[in-house]
């Protein structure tokens, strides 16, 4: 779209005797800012400063992925976090560079927005005294109304339109400019929207095992990670309790994808009594102020443990999915509590007991028995290794509760000692005597509560950017002018390209027509000679109505019939 | 009806390599007589904003029969060239109908059937653009070549058999956000296209005569080039921002998030910024044509990185591609 300069231009300063050498400075870069190459080259470098966070891993998608390049290339990643390679999204460079474009966005809209107004307001302009200069020219019978009647046409087109004397000049496409304004307008909102996100918005993540003894309630305690915008504090989460009372999911059988999911659960709100709701993928669980998205599934075995002096405990640990498609789980049943004695009510650090391995819902036929063969429990089987000892989960460091510390076992204080594979029911009896019994397992959920209270505003402006774009894109700015000629009138030198002016109506009078597209307008020519055609009465009048291209699709933008 | 699908791709492939031949063909035997005749309609969208392209091809030599000949036989094949292109993309939709029946989805699943869609979009607004504008027939040389390459990747690299959608991607916001996304690809794609003509044919116009220029020799006026290359990403702009917004919709349903910057989306913002950057240079009076076409097919790599890159390099939430 060329741009046919939309903005008067503005008078020039008389140059004042000695400028403020700083003012100067600061105004010259203004203008800089907010010229348009400047907002391409932001929007260039913008473009190319997004390309490292989609290359490196990235902390706020993918934790683990960053801990793995720190072993990977410990030499080059610390360099990398200290320029923020590892949260780009969140890094000086980047937020530099969109601030920066957003300033100019701001500093370009607000002059055009102000001009957009005043010409809002304006009439349209007296029209020229040559109009057969104008790109579009035609001369035509004057119809029975005079300028008033050709006024009406175009009004019913819905052109804005001024009568001066003899004269018509009419306007069209304001929707244009009114769109770009918009669209670049919302494009802040989005940005304020975004902003309220993650200043007052907070989200958190935990696995929920089936079952009412392990139901959560929404503190920051309970849970595995949380990120809290800045201005949230633990005290702003909503309460609630949430329990998981049985989840349902299907497979393929051919190949074990997963076809759908479902988990129930009870919400107990507070101040409102506890009620029965299901969500699943796609359809999350509202609740007053956050919403709970399912982000995946996987299964908790349940074993109990009997040590030297009788006492039994029950643990129901969720083993992590390893990943693959028979949701094969690898975790860590521990027992810090076994092998007190009654007696004393001593504990003997060294005879803690742990137990790893991992759970197939569906075993193999024969081994190894190290890959599940489908996701749903046709042939359960834990793939358990003991170790005893000192586990580590005083010495304050913490670790993580679904693997081992594997520094209590290089360092010894941790020592296997056997392994077994145990089906539903089987009890394992290890060398000091001791039992451990596979009861079955839960189901469990892995659950993201969220809070973003930007989001409404954000749908809003999107919306709006959306609407504003195709106003910008699709709608052409143009001017048409008329003036009736007294009669007898000569036309003017250049001749007329309209055929109807070939016979005058004997006496009566003529109209010269012209038009000028103010930006680049492949198909004005077409409409410009309908217009004409409308106006002098002519031709079928079905062809006529609706022949407004305004806004229309653009492949269908007819060229010029000049 | 899997099988069918299969056949009828592989029968689309063959017929655009004979399109793409009778094209060549068209070309190899073109003179400056055909473009003589139809000036009035290759220079359309000179009028009122671009630069004039009227500068006389070639030395148009008083019509000598064989060269005559030769503009009739280059027509001929230049006709043969678009009927075959249509049959192709004919083939080209049995093949998604009859994979969507398969499926019993929408055809759009997996990284094999979402190539195959979007090149099909490509060809079918091709054929619709020279529906309206005749003149621009020599263009489908690259048109069939973009086909015959993407189509024939989807096939032999991409291909995966029917499977159903996994939960994730079991949602209405799938049939929008994905429709859309495929149309406004589509539209990218047969956007390129002239926009690398363009950028060749400048290049000839401005007296260029070194290799990639020659070849534009017997293409339309650059000016028209230019316009169809912006008439086709403004009208696929809106329709893919849209797109990212619907995506934007269904993550937060699905993932809690409306943006997570996930490599896929993130390669979605890069797109569309370079468009808008696209739209931005070529609505400054400043920049130069060319840069901004030069912009148009930055563009497009990264749509073609988002498709093909971030499927097979980067692991995301979006990893469906179907490859292991
Ligand atoms: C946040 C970054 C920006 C984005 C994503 C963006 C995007 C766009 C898009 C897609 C268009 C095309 C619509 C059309 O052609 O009418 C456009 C037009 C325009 N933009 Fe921006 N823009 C941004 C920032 C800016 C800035 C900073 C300026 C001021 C220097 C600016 C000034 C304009 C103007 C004047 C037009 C209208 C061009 C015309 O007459 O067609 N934009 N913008």
């Amino acid at each position: 779209m060329t741009v046919v300069d939309d903005r008067p231009a503005s008078p020039a300063e008389a140059p004042r005797r000695r400028p403020n050498p700083v003012l100067a400075l600061l105004r010259n870069s203004w203008r800089q800012l907010t010229s348009m190459r400047t907002a391409l080259v932001l929007l260039f470098l913008l473009a190319v400063a997004a390309i490292p966070g989609s290359v490196l891993p990235q902390r706020g998608v993918n934790p683990e992925d960053v801990r793995d390049y720190f072993v990977a290339h410990p030499d080059l990643a610390p360099v990398l976090d200290r320029i923020g390679a590892f949260e780009a999204f969140g890094s000086v460079w980047f937020s530099a560079i969109y601030l920066l474009l957003f300033t100019s966005l701001i500093g370009c809209i607000t002059p055009r927005l102000r001009d957009h107004v005043r010409a809002l307001r304006a009439k349209p302009p007296v029209a020229p005294k040559r109009l057969d200069r104008l790109p579009q020219h035609a001369v035509l019978a004057a119809p029975a109304g005079g300028a008033a009647a050709i006024a009406e046409v175009l009004r019913r087109r819905r052109w804005r339109v001024v009568v001066r004397g003899d004269e018509v000049s009419a306007e069209k496409g304001y929707l244009k400019e009114t769109g770009n304004l918009l669209f670049h307008t919302s494009m802040v909102v989005v940005l304020i929207g975004v902003a309220l996100g993650s200043w007052y918005g907070w989200s958190g993540n935990r696995l929920l095992v089936a079952g009412a003894e392990n139901a959560f309630c929404n503190t920051q305690q309970q849970y595995a990670e949380t990120k809290f915008g800045p201005r949230v504090s633990s005290a702003d989460l909503p309460g609630f309790c949430l329990r998981l009372d049985d989840f349902e999911a299907e497979f393929l059988e051919s190949n074990g994808q997963p076809k759908f999911f479902n988990a129930k659960v009870t919400v107990d709100e507070e101040g409102r009594g506890p009620r029965p709701a299901e969500f699943s993928v796609n359809s999350p669980l509202r609740v007053d102020g956050a919403n709970v998205y399912l982000l995946g599934h996987g299964y908790a075995p349940v074993v109990r443990y009997t040590d030297r002096f009788g006492r039994s405990q029950t643990s129901t640990t969720p083993f992590l999915t390893t990943g693959d498609v028979g949701i094969t789980g690898e975790g860590v049943a521990a027992f810090p509590d076994a092998n007190v004695d009654p007696a004393t009510g001593r504990r003997d650090p060294d005879l803690q007991m742990a137990f790893t391995g991992l759970y197939l819902p569906t075993a193999p036929q024969q081994g190894p028995f190290v890959r599940s063969d489908f996701p749903v429990e046709r042939n359960p089987l834990l793939n358990l290794v003991a170790y005893r000892g000192n586990l580590g989960l005083d010495a304050g460091i913490p670790g993580s509760v679904y693997e081992l510390d594997q520094r209590q076992v290089r360092t010894g204080k941790v020592k296997e000692v056997g392994t077994k594979l145990l089906k539903v029911g089987e009890t394992w009896t290890l060398d000091d005597g001791t039992r451990l019994e596979f009861l079955g397992t839960q189901p469990y959920i892995v659950l993201s509560v969220r809070y973003d209270p930007g989001s409404t505003l954000l749908l809003v402006s999107a919306g709006t950017l959306l609407a504003g774009l195709m106003g910008s894109l699709f709608v052409r700015r143009r001017r048409v002018f008329f003036r009736v000629l007294p009669a007898g009138a000569v036309a003017p030198a250049g001749g007329s390209t309209d055929p109807a002016s070939g016979s005058p109506t004997g006496g009566s009078s003529l109209v010269e027509a012209g038009g000028l597209p103010r930006t680049d307008h492949p198909g004005f020519a077409d409409e410009f000679a309908q217009l004409v055609a409308a106006v002098s009465g002519d031709g079928p009048a079905d062809e006529r109505a609706g022949a407004d291209r305004d806004g229309g699709d653009p492949a269908g933008a007819r060229e010029g019939a000049e | 009806m899997s099988a069918l699908s299969d056949q009828l791709v592989s029968f689309a492939i063959l017929a655009y390599l004979v399109a793409m031949i009778s094209h060549a063909v068209e070309y190899a035997l073109g003179n400056a007589r055909a473009q003589v005749a139809t000036p009035a309609r290759e220079l359309v969208g000179a009028g009122v904003g671009g630069a004039g392209g009227s500068l006389p091809a070639e030395p148009a030599v008083a019509g000598t029969t064989a060269a005559g000949r030769s503009g009739h036989r280059a027509r001929l094949a230049g006709r043969i060239a678009v009927g075959v292109t249509a049959l192709a993309a004919l083939l080209h939709f049995g093949a998604l109908v009859t994979r969507g029946i398969a499926a019993d989805r929408m055809p759009w699943g997996n990284m094999y059937e979402f190539v195959l869609t979007v090149s099909f979009i490509g060809v079918a607004a091709w054929l619709v653009v020279l529906w309206r504008k005749p003149s621009l027939r020599r263009l489908g040389l690259f048109l069939t070549l973009v086909m015959v390459l993407l189509v024939a990747t989807a096939e032999l690299v991409l291909y995966v058999p029917v499977v159903p959608l996994v939960p994730a991607l079991n949602s209405y916001w799938f049939v929008i956000h994905v429709s859309t996304v495929v149309f406004s690809s589509g539209i990218f794609l047969l956007g390129v296209v002239p926009a690398v003509a363009y950028l060749m044919r400048a290049g000839y116009e401005r007296g260029r005569r070194s290799f990639p220029y020659t070849l534009a020799k017997r293409l339309p006026a650059a000016a028209a080039l230019e316009r169809l290359t912006f008439v086709l990403h403004a009208f696929a702009f809106p329709i893919f921002t849209f797109a990212v917004i619907a995506g934007a919709i269904w993550a937060e349903a699905a993932w809690g998030r409306p943006w997570g910057w996930d490599p896929k989306e993130t390669w979605s913002f890069i797109s569309w910024v370079i468009y808008a950057g696209y739209l931005h240079a070529r609505a400054t009076p400043s920049v130069r044509r060319n840069v901004a076409t030069w912009l148009a097919v930055v563009g497009f790599c990264t749509m073609l990185m988002n498709l093909f890159g971030v499927n097979i390099f980067f692991e995301g939430l979006h990893s469906y591609g179907g490859l292991d």
